[in-house]
């Protein structure tokens, strides 16, 4: 750190960190310090609320019985039903399947970026990735909802007509941007004389980054489609309004399917609080959130991984 | 296949791809405007909606996200600047730094809903704040959160540590040499991270299902401890559950390009302002 003026040994610079400063400079240390201990809390404040919310359903249904279960019905009178599977099931069957196009497309827009594009098609592709981003979900599920179905309707012939492909689509339309930005970072990161070393030695330029450029980079490349991934099976108003919210256990592309996100934001528009349901949903949301959390360490640990590379 | 004639057809793959990227933008866009233009007019923008939304405008759910994103410039801007200055200039432990950064990281992952469950939990029913504007402002505020430190982190961190040296050897103490030497010139910087971290609150809508928007008022909020429409939920809400879906179609498009142009035209500002202040210091 620049502003570093304290002696070299670490435990005599605790000891005098502080000691020349006036009680204004502490009391903003101080400040600062408390601003900063917001994301601290607020991080542990998601995980309890989840944890209490979710604490009396462990007492009221049998966990196994929820992580195992193949029904998700609970707005039944009287024996409600409360399996998760149906619902991490449609989560996954989006995802991969938004993964599955987003990362051929990717992949192959970022090596066109990071490596092939003109500097001025550059400057436009790249703001206009940034604008994909920012475009809000209830969008991307407004198109996917209208306009997208109809295509997939023509094109596929499905079962119902709002379907986990027409979800999975737009995901992947969501998911490319935060893919290429963090995969072209990786690419930009690799020095240049690698690439001159291979030219000079006759390799062809897609010899170079095939050989080269990618395997050079490629835990940044897992690390961007972890990422996306991970927002992927985060995402709630594209697959609510896109997938039909049709809570049954299958495996057909071409049928509606309900995530996990979607249940809780459809149901708490209609659960009575502090009931079964209510907290069930909790529940949900803990295991979502377990899910994310680790994908997003995965994704932390493979980008530190590239980052000491070069 | 010959070296060169493979390259060729790699090397239209890849074109290809940033090809259909593009295109996906510019169908999107394109649908939604013309769809959205034909029913977009004045009143539509100013009057209130009349029977159950099928008729009249959308100003409720317009002054609604303008009220969120006020609460969030105002709870997210100054703690996330603050946070990135501690992080920046301040943080000297390697393991406090960590737990920082894991925790802005991971906060960024979270799904947006499970902000909502936090808000339902923490601001509606422990602080008693109810399904108001408050509610969901401090929940889209915690969301938002991230987005401002991170962008904010980079801005101070791209000042040169000459700069500070410079200043703090004439003899300014730390706070001075932050205050009048650092961030004057992140504050653009600082400024576009705001834009953005606004406009992706004006977006959302997940967290504000569960922390109270209602499906339709016929009068502004009262208050911010009164209920609200946003615009992204007022989209959602017509589009899936109105009345008549077809015949409100229109209607639909025009919210959603409402919705779009206020979004967009944000992030058109962000983008712009960091390349000119890019262009401006090049250290």
């Amino acid at each position: 750190m620049a502003l570093n003026l304290g002696g070299r040994n670490g435990s005599k610079r605790r000891v005098r960190r502080n000691a020349h400063l006036s009680p204004r400079e502490r009391s903003i240390e101080l400040t600062l310090t408390l601003a900063t201990w917001t994301s601290v809390l607020a991080l542990g404040a998601v995980f309890g609320e989840l944890l209490l919310g979710a604490l009396p359903a462990f007492y009221s249904i049998n966990i196994i019985d929820f992580f195992s279960g193949t029904v998700w019905n609970p707005s039944h009178p009287v024996y409600p039903l409360y399996g998760i599977l149906p619902l991490l099931v449609g989560t996954l069957m989006v995802s991969f399947g938004a993964a599955l196009i987003a990362i051929p497309i990717g992949l192959g827009c970022t090596i066109w970026l990071a490596e092939l594009a003109h500097p001025r098609l550059k400057a436009i592709f790249k703001p206009a990735l940034e604008i994909l981003a920012g475009i809000p979900s209830v969008i991307f599920g407004f198109f996917a909802l209208v306009i997208l179905s109809e295509w997939i309707a023509v094109m596929f012939d499905p079962v119902t007509k709002l379907n986990a492909l027409n979800g999975a689509i737009m995901l992947a339309v969501m998911m490319i941007p935060i893919m290429v930005t963090v995969a072209e970072d990786a690419m930009h990161a690799v020095p240049d004389s690698l690439r001159e070393a291979s030219l000079a030695l006759g390799a062809t330029r897609w010899e170079t980054i095939r050989h080269v450029v990618l395997p050079a980079s490629l835990s940044g490349i897992v690390a961007a489609v972890v990422l996306g991934f991970g927002r992927a099976v985060g995402e709630t108003m594209t697959v609510l309004m896109a997938t039909g919210n049709a809570s049954m256990l299958h495996f057909d592309l071409l049928r509606s399917v309900q995530t996990m996100t979607a249940a809780i934001a459809i149901d708490f528009g209609e659960v009575e609080f502090y009931s079964e349901h209510y907290h069930v949903l909790f529940l949900v949301g803990l295991t979502l959130f377990v899910i994310t959390f680790i994908i997003n360490l995965l994704a932390d640990w493979v980008t530190r991984r590239y980052r000491e590379e070069y | 296949m010959d070296r060169r004639a493979r390259e060729v057809v790699y090397f239209t793959f890849f074109r290809a791809c940033a090809l259909i990227v593009m295109l996906s933008l510019v169908v999107l866009i394109g649908y939604i405007a013309t769809g959205g233009l034909e029913r977009l007019s004045l009143e539509f923008l100013t009057e209130m909606p009349r029977r159950a939304n099928t008729e009249g405008g959308i100003l409720p759910a317009i002054v609604g996200t303008f009220y969120l994103m006020l609460i969030v410039v105002t709870v997210t801007v100054p703690i996330g600047i603050m946070s990135a200055i501690y992080l920046v200039e301040y943080e000297q432990s390697s393991w406090m730094g960590r737990v920082f950064k894991l925790a802005v990281y991971n906060l960024a992952g979270v799904p947006s809903i499970v902000y909502g469950l936090l808000g339902l939990g923490i601001f509606v029913v422990y602080l008693g704040l109810g399904f108001s504007l408050m509610s969901a402002g401090l929940t889209l505020s915690i969301m938002t959160l991230p987005l401002m430190i991170s962008a904010s982190q980079e801005a101070i961190s791209a000042v040169p540590g000459s700069v500070r040296e410079a200043s703090m050897a004439l003899g300014a103490t730390k706070w001075q040499t932050i205050l009048h030497h650092v961030l004057p010139y992140a504050l653009p910087g600082i400024f576009t991270g705001m834009i953005l971290s606004v406009s992706r609150a004006a977006g959302e809508t997940a967290p504000l299902m569960l922390t109270g928007v209602a499906m339709s008022l016929q009068r502004l909020p009262d208050g911010f401890f009164d209920s609200f429409m946003a615009l992204p939920y007022h989209i959602y809400y017509m589009a899936t559950q109105s009345s008549d879906l077809i015949a409100t179609r229109p209607l639909q498009y025009a919210a959603a390009l409402v919705l779009l142009l206020l979004v967009l035209g944000m992030n058109i500002i962000a983008i712009v302002l960091r390349k000119r202040y890019r262009e401006k210091y090049k250290w």
